[in-house]
């Protein structure tokens, strides 16, 4: 039990310049060395620190330039391999890393877990005994209020919701299990087992997905406003940032030498990146362009790509659109309150069916249309934000992940033709996955399940 | 009262637990005295008249893996005998077989007479003998006083036993046999928790009377089967079941006379198991099912009594009758003994080591539905372990615990004294996390070298269970060994197999991994030069085809077993543990688990009362090294 590799942000939660994921135990160093570029972890000294890269190894995307701290055991905290990853502070990156270094095999570590280590690895001494479980209780305690407080209704009742699909399923192949010639309830077939666990399947994505939602809501959608010089980019960044809306916080990013500003757009919160850029450099027609923008758009959920409707769509427009290609984007034909020279089959054809809105900012016109297009694109129109279910809770999150990994086995188990009572373990093992979201047993549950389902007896 | 002689084990009772725990004890080595009521009614079925069935079926196995003796007993005396879920996966397979009753007891009594340092004695006990909280002997009510330091009592429903028959209610065990009244009390003056369960059973009719034209055959498999791995004669002859269906009116007369069931007439009665509800429940709880099922199981070669297995219930005789005649097949159904319901005492057995013995008396052990369990093959299982377990106190020998992943008998146990039980238990394949490595074909793989180890498998089985074992493994290794080219021949069987074709060679062990390969077709393709028994066929095919599962149930099972190996000091006194959660301090000092394992699965345990209970023991390792340097 204590020989799994456990990781968990070790710096208080909140605003600082950085912020550590600590991760301990005998895959320490492969994991990270895993997510890690630029130098294999797993060869350097001990008790050095490395700087490189974190890259998800999955989807190559680049995560955090980062410093990281090698130590192997036993001079450690913990006695055990560990690695102190040092990121950029604030929750969005921090997050990120933890959630980077659990996709690929450590766990989330239980609340005082390092000092539990250190305590049993004989590290501590024993008159701080005492203050082991002290720290345990207390923090135990106050992880799981907070956890309640993150965990929203809605999304308990939907989580139990599946696990009483699945239970229904478990107790079927169960009671197909211990009540052979029971007859009254049909034989569970490989096909219904499968179109069940797809559907807790499609749920199960769905959560994920709105758990990026939520960190949208969090975090707000990082959006570039594009365009060729004097299209009106600086004209709609006021316009979306007028004065009692916008939430200005200036961050001087230590890697990217960019402002943010955090602007409330019917309740979906934007991150306005390079509007430093955009502003300074407005007025210096020559120096800005397709470059400038293009830099922007790497760090972009949502791209406003702002056109002049007064003349033609040039070649740099076009080459604006092909950067912006596979991402969210919203095309916006600015100045109509000009005489119209562009051609709006055209536009439409190179927007490849992100929408086009119509706008004159200096009249502001079309703001609405705008808006709604933006809220569209994230919230399939549902911007209500007391309304939405995310998951936001890391360890909720890891936990839908796992479910969804062991949905894949169910279902791949079926593809090979398994017996269903072998399927079933995976099924299972979804349920109390799930259960540990909303923390309930598991213990007797499956049993009750089985006897108010079905009438049994022999 | 005079001095009837000392013994190393005394049983009390000799139903199916008792059976198995005085052999075993005897076995082991211990002077083993057993006391029954009725020397006539030893291995006694008052319930219905089948032995196994899914996860009970693997139980018999284990018992017959371990020594014990009701897989060999009913290999000699069944009527039929079928394997379940055949069509599904191999963890789940299970023997069932129908007894004859008359021929199981006679059978259950000729093997007790015969076992060396067994005395079977006919007497009703009366009291404990205890004293400073051990117990030192039985005294009987012929005032008989019979000595030993370790006593299993195995009183089955018998303890403050009372039948229930719509408003007619008498005190009684099963059957009309004489309850135990004494003891119940003394229990409940040692300070023993005692809860009230309830069971029931239904009527037998007269086979002469069943028009079984009305019903459908279920007869036993073709195939000749055995629950023992010792058994090498089969029972070719076998007796078919019938099944018919209750039907509307059914229901209508048990629903208009349900008020007259003694179990809805509103009195406090005991707790019923919801596997095994009466008719009266099966129409309450589901009622809009049109119509249940009704097994006619005969009970034995030589008697004309038919169990109507389905028909389970505490209404009056004469609805019970009014109910059969609206069954097709059982119109003119004589009853020859009517169904009731029975209501008896339970020790509740968080109050039990994992041994089996009581924590409140030294030397005192409880098997079999004292427990609160029901079935027969789950007082077997904990008969033979307290059997093991008393004689090993008594001869200061190893003491016997299965953990979760070793067998259902230690899954049971586990349930038992870790959470204890709100309805009577039965096992289920569902209660076992490690199902696919408690297999009804591993029984023996699992469990007999410990049944050597205990001293209850002879040398010469034994050599015979090694001897499997290495065949097993030899040809494993040679399917590991052998690479198959893609011949014409091959790629043809592969075809016929409905498979695609090799593109290469490949190991034959890989080939039979796929899923539309069978031993028997891998042997076709790559023969061997001797035979094999079936049996280690079976094996091979199982351990290759699941491999990957079998592994990950492994792992899981080895985090287990880490948490397992942590002890805890019997004497612990969790109000020296500071931070632990009130509800845990309280349930921890109820059970007093013998590992951390075991305290991880107490019910309001929650795993931050886990770290802290490992952190305090770790201190405490610390403080003995610290004292002794």
């Amino acid at each position: 039990m204590e020989q799994d590799t456990i990781a968990a942000i070790s710096t208080p939660l909140g605003e600082g310049a950085i912020a550590i994921v600590r991760l301990s135990g005998d895959e320490a160093l492969a994991i990270a060395n895993h997510v890690f570029s630029n130098k294999d972890l797993t060869q350097v000294d001990s008790h050095t620190i490395q700087y490189g890269t974190l890259v998800d190894p999955k989807t190559d995307e680049k995560v955090e330039e980062v410093m990281a701290s090698v130590m192997k055991a036993p001079k450690t905290f913990t006695r055990e391999d560990i690695v102190e990853i040092n990121c950029h502070g604030g929750m969005v990156s921090v997050n990120r890393v933890l959630q980077l270094v659990l996709r690929y095999g450590a766990r989330l570590a239980e609340p005082g877990e390092f000092t539990k280590r250190a305590f049993l690895n004989g590290r501590i001494d024993l008159s701080q005994a005492e203050a082991v479980m002290d720290l345990i209780r207390s923090k135990t305690d106050r992880a799981m209020s907070l956890a309640l407080k993150q965990m929203d209704g809605r999304l308990s009742q939907l989580i139990r919701d599946l696990r009483q699909q699945l239970i229904e399923t478990v107790a079927h192949v169960e009671v197909n299990i211990d009540y052979p010639e029971y007859d009254d309830v049909e034989e569970m077939t490989n096909e219904l087992l499968k179109e069940r666990a797809q559907n807790v399947k499609n749920e199960v994505h769905t959560l994920l997905r709105t758990a990026k939602q939520g960190k949208i809501l969090r975090e707000g959608i990082g959006t570039a406003i594009i365009g060729k010089p004097n299209v009106g980019k600086s004209s709609l960044m006021n316009i979306l940032a007028h004065d009692d809306k916008a939430i200005v916080t200036e961050v001087p990013g230590t890697t990217r030498d960019v402002i943010e500003e955090y602007v409330n757009v019917r309740g979906v919160p934007l991150r306005l990146i390079d509007t430093a850029g955009i502003r300074e450099t407005e007025d210096i027609v020559e120096k800005i362009g397709v470059e400038r923008s293009r830099q922007a758009l790497q760090d972009a959920d949502l791209i406003l790509l702002v056109l002049n409707g007064n003349e033609p769509l040039t070649e740099e427009d076009r080459a604006l659109f092909e950067a912006a290609k596979d991402l969210d984007a919203i095309a916006i034909v600015n100045k109509t309150d000009l005489n119209q020279q562009i051609n709006m089959d055209e536009v439409r054809e190179v927007a490849q069916g992100s929408p086009v809105i119509t706008t004159s900012l200096i009249e502001e016109q079309g703001i609405d249309e705008l808006e709604q297009a933006i809220a569209d694109t994230f919230f399939d129109g549902e911007v209500d934000q007391g309304d939405l279910t995310y998951v936001s809770n890391v360890r909720h999150i890891q936990l839908l992940e796992q479910a969804n990994e062991a949905l894949d086995d169910a279902l791949e188990s079926m593809e090979m033709g398994m017996p269903l009572d072998l399927v079933q373990i995976d099924i299972t093992r979804t349920w109390e996955l799930l259960g540990e979201i909303i923390g309930e047993d598991v213990s007797e549950s499956l049993i009750d399940q089985l006897f108010s389902q079905f009438c049994l007896g022999k | 009262m005079y001095e009837a002689g000392r013994y190393d084990v005394i049983v009390i009772g000799a139903g199916h637990a008792g059976v198995e725990a005085g052999l075993a004890a005897a076995k082991r080595g211990a002077k083993t005295l057993m006391l029954t009521l009725n020397l006539d009614l030893i291995a006694f079925m008052p319930c219905n008249p089948s032995v196994g069935g899914p996860a009970k079926g693997v139980v018999v196995r284990e018992i017959d893996a371990l020594g014990g003796q009701m897989g060999k007993t009913i290999d000699k005396t069944h009527i039929q005998m079928r394997l379940l879920n055949t069509s599904k996966g191999p963890a789940v397979r299970a023997l069932r077989a129908q007894a004859d009753k008359v021929l199981y007891q006679q059978e259950m009594k000729r093997v007790l007479e015969n076992q060396e340092n067994l005395t079977l004695r006919q007497g009703m006990v009366e009291e404990l003998l205890v004293e400073d909280g051990a117990v030192k002997g039985v005294k009987t009510e012929t005032k008989a006083c019979y000595y030993a330091d370790q006593v299993i009592v195995t009183t089955g429903t018998f303890m403050r036993g009372k039948v229930l028959i719509g408003d007619i209610e008498y005190q009684s065990g099963p059957n009309n046999q004489r309850p135990t009244i004494t003891l119940s009390e003394q229990l409940d003056d040692l300070g023993f928790d005692i809860v009230r369960f309830k069971t029931g059973t239904p009527m037998r009719v007269n086979s002469h009377s069943i028009d079984y034209s009305k019903t459908e055959i279920q007869p036993g498999d073709e195939v000749p089967r055995a629950f023992s791995y010792e058994t090498t004669e089969y029972i070719l002859d076998q007796i078919p079941c019938w099944l018919t269906y209750t039907g509307e009116v059914t229901h209508q007369i048990i629903d208009d006379n349900l008020a007259k069931s003694a179990m809805y007439s509103g009195a406090e009665r005991g707790t019923g198991p919801r596997y095994c509800p009466s008719i009266e429940d099966k129409i309450v709880r589901f009622n809009d099912k049109p119509r249940h099922q009704v097994f006619l199981e005969p009970e034995g070669r030589q008697t004309d009594e038919v169990y109507v297995q389905g028909l389970s219930t505490s209404l009056p005789e004469y609805v019970q009758k009014e109910m059969l005649e609206t069954v097709p097949g059982l119109e003119n159904a004589e009853i020859m003994r009517a169904g009731y319901a029975i209501e008896y005492d339970a020790v509740v057995p968080t109050q039990l080591w994992p041994t089996l013995e009581t924590k409140k008396v030294d030397g005192l052990f409880t098997a079999g539905q004292i427990n609160g369990t029901s079935g027969y093959e789950e007082a077997a299982g904990q008969g033979l372990m307290a059997g093991v377990n008393a004689a090993a106190k008594a001869l200061d020998k190893e003491t016997l615990i299965l953990d979760r992943s070793q067998a259902y008998i230690g899954v049971m146990i586990d349930d038992l004294v870790t959470k204890g039980t709100d309805e009577p238990y039965r096992l289920l394949t569902s209660r076992a996390e490690y199902r696919l490595l408690l297999r009804h074909d591993n029984a023996d793989l699992r469990l007999t070298d410990i049944g050597y180890d205990m001293e209850l498998i002879p040398d010469e089985r034994h050599e015979r269970f090694n001897h499997k074992q290495e065949l097993i493994e030899a040809e494993i290794k040679r399917l590991s060994e052998v690479r198959l080219k893609p011949t014409d021949d091959v790629q043809q069987t592969i075809q016929d197999k409905g498979g695609s074709p090799l593109k290469d060679g490949v190991l034959a062990v890989d080939l039979l991994r796929r899923p539309e390969m069978t031993y028997e077709t891998i042997v076709q393709l790559a023969p061997r030069d001797h035979e094999l028994p079936v049996e280690v066929e079976e094996q091979v095919e199982i351990q290759v085809k699941y491999e990957g599962y079998i592994k990950k149930s492994n792992q899981q099972v080895d985090k287990m077993r880490k948490m397992e190996n942590k002890k805890i000091p019997e004497n612990l006194d969790y109000d020296d543990v500071d931070n632990l959660a009130t509800e845990a301090r309280e349930r921890l000092k109820r059970v007093r688990p013998l590992s951390v394992g075991q305290a991880s699965r107490v019910s309001g345990v929650n795993p931050a009362d886990v770290s802290i209970l490992l952190v305090y023991l770790e201190q405490g390792k610390h403080a003995k090294v610290a004292a002794n340097e």
